[in-house]
């Protein structure tokens, strides 16, 4: 079970006086609610909390930076590419791929760093400018972890190149040097400078020994006495055995002459060649690997991971991967000096030196803010297949949990909730049923988030959130009168019922305003037409419409009947059919059939005998019935009239 | 394909649009405006590509895109327009049509104009008032066309207080075509459909999945002479006959491309992830 890392910070919510009432709390999903209950402490009845907020408490304040979400965004498109890499690749090519991808993810951190120096520096008041200054040292620490992780386990570098890139990570991370030389150059005597000597010693210890001799010529020019012993040293520094790219020596012979050129040095020290300049003395005794000359320079080297590297330059250039984590732990012991115990930082890295990738994950989880460093890492390394399934008790490994975590991170955000979509899809246990939580709680305030939510759904044939989401916004539609728009979105929800109920809401504005809205919509159904009847209805009877418009009356005549027979129509609207087939009962041409006419007798009987007998009404009502009683009669009599007609024609003879 | 210039800008952007050049003026487009969406607080910003000093071998700018000024917006800035070369409209999620004014001399923008109720399901004077985003906003000066989610047209005067007419209807737009094409869509691809005429032929079309939103450039050819044989490429059915070139804009695909704008030899395009993409060799 995890151990608790020390007191969790104290956080006073303005307002709640918590030593007098108690705070009641619920957790969201990236936030707390947090408010003051009536229940006193004291036992004293006093029931009215003193504050009457409820305040939201978000933890992730990272999430929000401007800065920091260039990193999200950049490392998202990384993140995509990776898990899009072809499986089939392995070896050499796979390797050199994985290393592109930690590169880039690198100097996306890189930039976001940059980026972050220039404001804090620009900064107006100084607590905003502390602020950035640490966030720059967060990222800086974080790029320096994530170099390590890449030499150690994604390049996995062999003996010899293992300390190549071991001292590139050195130079990179200690950065002191180029302010340094620039001063010293621009000088107008260099070699007079303060801190030349300084320079000349962090170049050694950099391993920069080209550079160095470069300073050393400069000293020979200004002060001739010493030209002799610098010579010598120079030679020193450019006979060292180094392993370069394209050399083709093995790991023996370098070693052997390493192991020559150790001795010359050797040599010298014992015959006391650079007594005489106690500068060029220590610099012998760093070139040897002698720890104590190395720990005087400890200012200079300014860390134990860089007291480590230069210790194997100088005494183990040839180091195996497997035996740095003796050195590391003796450099951290040897550096700290019992004066100051190991910060989180050190730590990680020596957890990296000992390739215990879980624990360095581990760390770096506590000690950072966010889940962003280490979903990402660990996805890196899973890829290349450095990370035991080891399952979690709750059923996913840990690389999906990591990535779980940052997606649910990112979707507590107003915004970046669109890149948490991604990495939910490359989690193959968990990821889809967390994505169709998260995405139906997103808020749609217009349609054109909506449209990007249901697309999101689609392509992922997440069909009970689409019919959600489209019953969320037809319901919204109805309530704002939009009789088109929720007609639209339950027909994309394939919801009936609701379908049904607008179709409902469709016939009552027609009946009270002789009208429809949203006439092209309804037109236009096509198949959709089906989903419910009485959207069949409502198509239907816009087509009776048309065929009306274009005169095809028997057409008219037909489908008008057989609406009402059919029992497709609601029976509240029977009177509306009935009345439109009274101008095709009025025409000159007998338009509807002896048999068909038998039947629209039969409806209305239908209708007016299952009224209702009405007691006590009100002028209205009264009106109504007239109005009602008057429509039934012109009815009847034009019913009457028409079978009288298409009795005769049908009675006689065609074309007489 | 030439180079194009990327730069995540921690905003979403929903629309971008090239500030319009002069008329008769011989200068390539060096200003556009976009707008951001989905955020708490969303903002309307100005970016320049020109006149920092550095030129590359033709004489053109190099660097990347870099921001002049910007000014927060309330709700999501659904569309986007200049409406004359200082002044942009934009439609808002809330309902609000804005006019912002470009000081150059200063380098700041600030509201010209504003109609905070142009959109609304339930009318202002209402016990239920509730807005209705606006969705789109055209102008041609002196006047300003907008559509919202409310179904309503307006017509608006820029200097005018109230809108001079409303229209109850639902709307669709159809832009009307030149010879260069360049559709952008939900799936993160930026198409470049070239049926210019001297072109030899090639190619099959090609078809996206995906909502996309087309944007037509302004046709760099004598109108006159290519718009006969442009339409019927446009609109042929057969493929053995089609002289449509279509070349893919963007390096990679991530999320969806929401807007992009064209001037002349100069394309700018906005993402949802949070990215702007500035290219100003087109068709070289």
């Amino acid at each position: 079970m995890e151990e608790l890392d020390g007191e969790p910070a104290v956080t006073v919510i303005p307002g709640v006086n918590s030593k007098k009432n108690q705070m009641c709390f619920d957790w969201g999903p990236g936030e707390m609610l947090v408010c003051e209950t009536s229940f006193s402490k004291k036992e004293k009845s006093e029931m009215v909390p003193s504050c009457p907020f409820i305040y939201i408490i978000r933890k992730d304040v990272d999430v929000y930076s401007q800065i920091l979400r260039k990193l999200f965004n950049e490392s998202h498109g990384i993140f995509l590419g990776l898990q899009r890499i072809d499986e089939e690749l392995t070896g050499k090519s796979r390797k050199s791929q994985l290393v592109r991808v930690s590169k880039n993810y690198r100097s996306v951190i890189r930039a976001c760093m940059e980026e972050m120096h220039q404001v804090a520096i620009a900064a107006k008041d100084p607590a905003s400018g502390r602020q950035f200054s640490s966030q720059v040292s967060i990222l800086s620490a974080m790029e320096l972890i994530w170099n390590l992780c890449e030499i150690l386990f994604i390049e996995v570098a062999p003996a010899g190149h293992l300390l190549l890139h071991l001292l590139d990570w050195v130079r990179l991370h200690v950065c002191e040097v180029d302010s340094l030389s620039a001063d010293v150059l621009g000088s107008e005597n260099p070699s007079n400078h303060d801190s030349f000597w300084n320079l000349v010693t962090i170049l050694v210890l950099q391993g920069r020994l080209d550079e160095a001799r470069q300073m050393l010529s400069k000293e020979a020019d200004a002060s001739p006495a010493s030209a002799g012993i610098c010579r010598i040293m120079g030679d020193l520094m450019r006979t060292m055995p180094i392993l370069s790219p394209g050399n083709t020596q093995t790991l023996t012979e370098l070693e052997l002459k390493w192991q020559h050129w150790h001795e010359e040095c050797e040599r010298y020290l014992q015959d006391s060649t650079f007594a005489t300049n106690p500068h060029l003395e220590s610099l012998l005794k760093i070139m040897l690997g002698d720890e104590a000359a190395l720990l005087e320079q400890k200012e200079l080297l300014s860390n134990w991971y860089h007291f480590l590297v230069t210790r194997l330059l100088y005494s183990n250039p040839t180091v195996k991967p497997i035996d740095l984590h003796y050195y590391a732990q003796s450099s951290l012991d040897l550096f700290l000096g019992g004066e100051s115990s190991p910060e989180p930082l050190d730590n990680i890295l020596l957890a990296a030196f000992e390739f215990d990738i879980h624990q360095v994950i581990k760390e770096c989880s506590i000690a950072l803010s966010n889940w962003w460093f280490v979903a990402h890492l660990t996805d890196l390394l899973d890829h290349c297949k450095l990370l035991q399934s080891h399952n979690l008790y709750f059923g996913s490994n840990m690389r999906e949990f990591l990535l779980l975590e940052y997606a649910s991170g990112l979707f507590a955000h107003p915004s970046l909730w669109q890149l948490g979509v991604d990495y939910f899809d490359y989690c193959p246990k968990l990821g889809r049923v967390s994505l169709e939580l998260h995405i139906e709680r997103i808020p749609l305030n217009t349609e054109q988030k909506a449209l990007k939510v249901l697309r999101i759904c689609e392509q992922r044939q997440m069909t009970e959130q689409v019919r959600s989401i489209c019953k969320i916004l037809a319901m919204k539609a109805v309530r704002n009168n939009r009789l088109g728009s929720a007609l639209s979105w339950s027909i994309r929800a394939k919801d009936a019922a609701f379908a049904t109920l607008v179709s409902d809401r469709f016939l009552r504005d027609y009946c009270e305003r002789g009208c429809f809205s949203d006439l092209d919509l309804i037109d236009n159904l096509g198949p959709a037409m089906m989903l419910s009847d009485r959207l069949t209805f409502l198509g239907k009877y816009r087509e009776f419409h048309h065929m009306y418009g274009e005169k095809r009356f028997a057409d008219a005549a037909s489908l008008l009947l057989s609406l009402m027979t059919s029992r497709i129509a609601p029976r509240s609207f029977w009177m509306t059919l009935l009345t439109d087939a009274l101008p095709l009962l009025e025409q000159k041409q007998v338009i509807f059939s002896a048999e068909q006419t038998y039947e629209l007798m039969q409806c209305l009987e239908d209708l007016t005998s299952r009224r209702p007998v009405r007691g006590e009404s009100d002028i209205q009502q009264l009106q109504d019935e007239d109005i009602e009683t008057t429509k039934v009669e012109m009815l009847r009599l034009a019913l009457a009239r028409n079978l009288a007609r298409a009795i005769i024609r049908e009675g006689s003879l065609e074309g007489s | 394909m030439e180079e194009i210039y990327a730069k995540f800008v921690s905003q979403k952007i929903s629309k971008t649009r090239w500030r319009p050049l002069p008329p008769g003026s011989l200068q390539t487009a060096e200003t556009f405006a976009t707008g951001s969406w989905d955020n708490e607080e969303n903002y309307v910003s100005l970016w320049s590509i020109g006149d920092f000093g550095n030129l590359d071998s033709d004489g053109g700018f190099e660097g990347d895109h870099q921001l002049l000024c910007d000014i927060r917006h309330h709700g999501d800035v659904m569309d986007l327009q200049f409406f004359d070369q200082e002044r942009i409209v934009t439609a808002s999620s809330t309902g609000c049509v804005t006019v912002f004014l470009h000081h150059p001399n200063n380098q700041t923008l600030s509201v010209n104009q504003q109609w905070t109720t142009a959109h609304y399901h339930a009318g202002p004077g209402s016990p239920s008032y509730s807005s209705a985003p606006c969705t789109g906003v055209v102008c041609n000066n002196p006047e300003i066309v907008t559509v919202g989610e409310d179904g309503r047209i307006n017509l608006f005067r820029a200097d005018h207080k109230e809108a001079v007419r409303t229209i109850v209807w639902e709307v669709h737009f159809h832009p009307s075509n030149p010879d260069h094409l360049f559709t952008c869509s939900e799936d993160g691809s930026l198409w470049h459909w070239d049926a210019s005429t001297d072109i030899p032929e090639k190619s099959s079309l090609f078809h996206q999945g995906g909502r996309s939103s087309t944007f037509l450039s302004h046709s760099i050819s004598n109108q006159a002479n290519v718009h006969q044989s442009v339409i019927s490429s446009w609109l042929s059915t057969d493929p053995a006959k089609d002289r449509i070139e279509i070349t893919s804009l963007l390096p990679s695909r991530s999320l969806s491309v929401n807007s992009l704008d064209v001037l002349g030899p100069c394309l700018v395009c906005g993402t949802d992830a949070e990215a702007i993409y500035v290219t100003r060799h087109l068709f070289s």
